[in-house]
């Protein structure tokens, strides 16, 4: 009797612990479904460094270049200069929650970055990474 | 006959103090705020006040408002959002047009406030500036600025960065003696 009341209540206390979760394994599965993973966050960590060079002005950039490598801290925008929220979802409430931004800032960001789209086994690996900062 | 003067002046007094009253209590209505009538409106352009444009388009650099550029500029430049100044700010299309329709509907060919209407002023029609500070205008009434306060200095670096010398650029307000440089205290003097 104790121990079915004991488990109920853990259920309960574990759903909204999965709604927090939910935008990034609802991405991962999408990924998963589009034939990618493993996800590994040391893989992401290195995709997270990667440089490209742009052939245009011979500049490099990475995820760093504005993110920082420290997620936990604020990074900058390279060019406006603009402050930017850690993204470590342990220090800012606010990250990975939506699924739409997650895909609009890896569209995006991607795109500014590598100079094309990243691929699902990227993402994933990436969103891997962040979420483990 | 000079009871009927003296009453026809008080007459005339009541009803210019009854007109330039009703003048004070109109200019302070918001929904007046900006037509040159009675009460020219205190601020420069119309603030921002779509949340969604905010939180979007303020998200790396300052939220300009709608008023600084006319509706034509804000055509291309919402056309043309995988290189935006070099940058990716590709967003879905349904965003893309909500966020259009705000900007062209405040542009500053549909705004009666003071430097939307200077700056459509010194714009040719076949003119479609995308860069507020590339403006005739704009560098006009930045001109007298050195490099060593704009460009040079590492705490602004750009003249697109409004609101790090102009303190009250977020409400609309743009006046110079609300401007502050930093690292430059007296810039004025």
């Amino acid at each position: 009797m104790k121990a079915r009341a004991l488990a109920l209540m853990v259920a309960l206390f574990a759903v909204p612990a999965m709604g927090a979760a939910s935008a990034v394994d609802e991405r991962l599965a999408a990924y998963r479904a589009a034939g990618a993973g493993p996800f590994s966050a040391e893989a992401g960590e290195r995709l997270w460094q990667r440089e490209v060079v742009r052939a245009v002005d011979g500049g490099a950039r990475s995820c760093t270049t504005c993110h920082g490598r420290d997620l936990r801290r604020a990074g900058r925008h390279a060019k406006t200069g603009k402050p930017i929220e850690p993204l470590s979802p342990a220090v800012n409430a606010e990250r990975l929650g939506s699924v739409k931004k997650i895909r609009k800032w890896f569209r995006r960001n991607c795109k500014w970055t590598w100079g094309r789209e990243c691929t699902a086994q990227e993402k994933g690996d990436l969103l891997s990474f962040i979420r483990s900062r | 006959m000079n009871t009927k003067i003296w009453v026809g002046i008080n007459v005339l007094i009541i009803a210019l103090g009854l007109v330039v009253v009703s003048g004070v209590v109109i200019s302070d209505d918001d929904e007046h705020e900006g037509e040159r009538y009675w009460h020219p409106s205190r601020l420069d352009v119309a603030p921002v006040d779509n949340a969604f444009y905010r939180e979007e388009c303020g998200a790396c650099h300052f939220a300009y408002q709608p008023g600084w550029l006319p509706a034509r500029s804000w055509q291309r430049l919402m056309g043309g959002l995988e290189d935006h100044f070099g940058e990716n700010a590709e967003l879905d299309a349904a965003d893309v047009r909500r966020l259009t329709e705000y900007l062209t509907a405040n542009a500053a060919d549909r705004s009666n406030y003071k430097r939307s209407r200077g700056m459509v002023r010194s714009l040719y029609n076949d003119q479609v500036p995308l860069r507020i500070s590339g403006t005739r205008y704009f560098k006009r009434k930045h001109h007298e600025l050195p490099a060593r306060m704009v460009r040079d200095n590492p705490e602004v670096r750009s003249f697109s960065n409004c609101d790090l010398c102009h303190t009250r650029a977020a409400q609309g307000s743009y006046n110079e003696h609300q401007v502050k440089v930093p690292g430059f205290a007296g810039w004025d003097d």
